[in-house]
């Protein structure tokens, strides 16, 4: 691709952020509130050092969610599940990382491997029930992050709740030290500050993973062809039902990590309140970042600084909800320009190749 | 002269598709006008022009000598303009008369008023003598009467002029005489008819003038009275007539592919094709005749293992392929250039170099040991195809979808044949293509045959299948009804087979 048009598809986000907060201020005006002044509240919270390691440690599991979503994406298959594949991995993973002690670097990776392998299990559920069945992966996927949710709440308050504890709490035991990842504070030498979850290493390691198996292997060739257009891919020998199949495994593997920076780095259990809706949240960074992993890291980074630095607005009497707005504003008007964008670098291309034959 | 429609150098283009270019037609109040061409030609764009469907990119169009801009088919109706589309736009679980009223009345909870409707529909029928039973289920019509609802709907809503979609492609002759009574009926009272048809003889029997098109361009409109066959089907096909060169080689003796006795049906128990045999041999060209619908294109869909087969064989340089996938006998040598480039064998948002590669994916070409792509190898092939094959396009980055038809398919021709097949299954491969490309194409197929390849083609040009194939098998209702040899072989024979007419 030509320069002036690898130029032209980066602006797209950069517009849609522009008008997001545009429209953002139209509606802070209108219930009174100075607009500037809040961005400008916002962003200096959001800059403050504690914000920023919470912020990378927020986006942590949104990027590898997100990931999750676009490698079904980019072969048109829709995995809304990913929300209850990472909460069914997470739940077994903490449990059983729970039972036993082993050295720090094989305990922390057996949990990783029980994770990935619970939700790709899951998830395959649905790829199953999609091939054999003929069942839309949108409504299998749905309806398994209800019997997920379930089966979690009916776990946690019936086999897990420590019992002959003091407590007896709806949570899963404790992960032994041994279990838990270390914070890259003193790495970074960040003193004083909370801890940054060491699961940051494996989400870029995540990202780099998934960059080469869509867009390097062979693989990821089939994924991307079979997106763009399945009944060519069919006609080039694919067969789109093992695809299904192994795209959905792939998928939920992915999501069986989601979880994983949060348990391994700062809950080191599995309770009420591990963090749900994570799984939602990577559709709409996906969305946003466009599959690509660069893309996508811009957007969890950014969906974080936004809801970190909006917990300082009920302070200043500004409603927290702007910024779910001004999620929401980002996101639909980014699809719209991709769009436009698209078209543009496809009639641009249209016009050299017509040059082209002219001569 | 008094024209219902006139319009001036009219212009439409997609990309990678030749739609029309200065289009200028003049059709007579109250005639029949047929409009003909080849599939591909530019007459559904033409027509979907007509109607409102899509802007033209310049021109003006009259109707009844006003000047008129359609941006749907509602303002088309409201001048006057109705359509019969070749697939029927009624819901079977209704009455004709249900079908009739559909969607005049904006949705409101008053009542439908059918009495008051049928009583102006009998009207409207006995006008132009038009008959069929209201009360019935659509369901429960021959194909020839749903398309009578179909017209009377059109008349219905005010249409003076009335577009038919190849309205003869569905029906049994009975059905083709009854419709032209009808439509001779609709003429005397002073409505005019644009018929698209391919079919010359119809045409020649229902048309008072003919227009002809070709590559999107409109050849020449003619009185009926003052053409005749040949001359159509020149004009339709051009000048372009592959002429056959003597052969250098000869057919070698050995079958590439050896099909015996295959059946296959769908899941509601219609057969697709029943017992066809048939073998290609090394050095020749196979040409399959046959209307659309006759079960060839599953045959050959059976050949690359994407259609089931229930029983039969299929041979493949002497060893049984029954059970092999599609990507299998592709790897083993069989190379297939599908009816429809960009739905089938292109993936139109991605460069060339990607689509060099599809349907070879997995061969060491292009696949590490890493099971990464081999990105450099695409690149030098996809360069090799342009060159060989004359593929007009700035680099090998540029997006399937930026090339125009032509080029589209010199780029899959080239990308088939240079993988050195044994067996190339070429469908339809030049239809709706300028004549340069179809040209190279053809020069190309005939020098892969004389070195050694065996090619199975199928095409609906008919010209083209007698020119470039040594021997031609015709199928008709799923069956091989006849073998002949390309030497001594007319169009016209050919159709009285595709036909069912000559045994």
């Amino acid at each position: 691709m030509k320069f002036s048009l690898r130029i032209a598809s980066f602006s797209a986000p950069i517009i849609a952020l522009a008008i997001s907060f545009g429209l953002s201020s139209l509606i802070l005006l209108f219930i009174g509130k100075d607009p500037i002044e809040t961005f400008q509240i916002m962003f200096e919270y959001g800059i403050k050092g504690k914000s920023i390691v919470s912020i990378i440690n927020r986006s942590i599991p949104l990027y590898i969610s997100a990931i999750a979503v676009a490698v079904g994406f980019k072969m048109g298959l829709f995995n809304i599940g990913v929300e209850g594949q990472y909460l069914v991995g997470s739940i077994v993973a903490a449990f059983v990382g729970s039972q036993f002690t082993i050295i720090t670097p094989l305990h922390i990776l057996f949990i990783i491997l029980i994770a990935v392998a619970c939700s790709a299990m899951w998830a395959a559920i649905a790829g199953y029930l999609k091939v054999k069945k003929g069942i839309h992966e949108v409504i299998s996927t749905i309806m398994l992050n209800y019997i997920g949710t379930g089966l979690i709440s009916y776990s946690l308050t019936n086999v897990f709740d420590e019992k002959g504890s003091e407590y007896e709490l709806p949570r899963t035991p404790e992960l032994p030290e041994t279990g838990q990842m270390p914070a890259l504070n003193n790495l970074f030498r960040l003193e004083d500050l909370q801890d940054l979850h060491g699961f940051l290493f494996v989400a870029i390691i995540v990202g780099i993973f998934y960059y080469w198996l869509v867009w390097k292997t062979t693989l990821g060739f089939d994924l991307r062809i079979t997106g763009s257009n399945p009944v060519a891919a069919k006609f080039s020998g694919i067969n789109p039902n093992k695809l299904i199949v192994v795209a959905m495994v792939t998928s939920g593997g992915f999501a069986g990590l989601v979880g994983l920076g949060p348990l391994l780095g700062y809950f080191h259990r599995f309770t009420i309140d591990f963090p749900t809706g994570l799984g939602f949240a990577g559709i709409a960074v996906a969305l946003l970042g466009r599959n690509h992993p660069f893309g996508m890291g811009v957007g969890a980074l950014l969906f974080a600084f936004l809801e970190r630095s909006s917990q300082i607005l009920d302070l200043n009497d500004v409603p927290k909800e702007i910024e779910r707005m001004l999620q929401a504003f980002i996101l639909l008007i980014v699809v719209v320009f991709y769009e436009v964008i698209r078209r543009f670098i496809v009639k641009q291309q249209v016009k050299d190749a017509s040059k082209k034959v002219e001569t | 002269m008094n024209l219902a429609i006139n319009t001036k150098n009219i212009s439409k283009s997609y990309p990678g598709v030749l739609a029309n270019s200065n289009v200028s037609v003049q059709i007579e109040k109250s005639s029949i006008h047929a409009i003909v061409g080849e599939n591909g030609a530019g007459k559904s764009t033409l027509m979907k022009i007509l109607y409102g469907m899509t802007k033209p990119d310049q021109g003006e169009i009259e109707v009844f000598n006003q000047s008129a801009s359609m941006s749907s088919p509602k303002e088309a109706i409201n001048l006057g303009i109705g359509m019969v589309h070749q697939h029927f736009m009624l819901a079977k679980n209704l009455t004709v008369l249900e079908n009739i009223i559909l969607g005049i009345d904006k949705p409101s909870i008053k009542n439908l008023g059918l009495k008051k409707y049928k009583k102006l529909i009998e009207e409207v029928m006995s006008t132009y003598s038009l008959d069929i039973d209201l009360d019935m289920f659509v369901e429960d019509l021959s194909v020839g009467e749903k398309q009578r609802v179909e017209i009377i709907k059109v008349l219905f809503r005010g249409a003076k002029i009335l577009i038919l979609d190849e309205p003869t492609a569905v029906l049994v002759p009975q059905e083709v005489n009854e419709l032209f009574k009808n439509l001779n009926n609709l003429k005397q009272n002073s409505v005019t008819i644009i018929f698209i048809s391919h079919k010359l003889d119809e045409v020649l029997e229902i048309a008072d003038d003919i227009s002809v098109m070709r590559a999107g361009e409109l050849i020449d409109s003619v009185k009926n009275e003052n053409v005749s066959k040949t001359e159509l089907a020149e004009m339709m096909i051009g000048k372009s007539l592959p002429t056959p060169p003597p052969r250098s080689t000869e057919t070698k003796q050995n079958k590439i592919i050896d099909i015996k006795s295959i059946t296959s049906e769908s899941v509601d128990g219609r057969k697709f094709f029943t017992d066809v045999s048939f073998s290609v041999f090394e050095s020749e060209i196979l040409g399959i005749a046959g209307v659309e619908g006759n079960g060839q294109k599953e045959v050959v869909e059976s050949i690359i293992g994407i259609q089931n087969i229930e029983s039969g064989e299929i041979f493949f340089n002497g060893e049984n392929i029954n059970n092999k996938t599609t990507r299998q006998r592709l790897e083993s040598g069989i190379s297939f250039i599908p009816e429809d480039r960009q739905l089938q064998a292109m993936i139109m948002d991605m460069n060339l170099t990607n689509n060099v590669i599809i349907g070879r994916q997995n061969i060491e070409k292009y696949k590490s040991n890493l099971a990464t792509v081999k990105t450099k190898n695409a690149i030098k092939e996809s360069e090799n195809v342009i060159s060989l094959f004359d593929v007009k396009t700035p680099n090998t980055n540029t997006l399937a979808t930026a090339l125009s038809g032509g080029n589209q398919q010199k780029f899959v021709v080239g990308r088939e044949l240079e993988d050195n097949p044994s067996l190339l299954i070429a469908s339809q491969p030049t239809r709706g293509i300028d004549i340069g490309a179809q040209s190279l194409i053809w020069e190309k197929l005939r020098q892969s045959r004389d070195n050694g390849l065996a090619v199975l083609l199928i095409s609906a040009d008919l010209e083209e299948l007698i020119g470039l194939s040594d021997r031609i098998i015709v199928f008709y209702q799923g069956s091989t009804v006849k073998e002949l040899s390309s030497d001594d072989v007319s169009p016209e024979d050919l159709g009285g087979y595709m036909t069912g007419l000559k045994k």
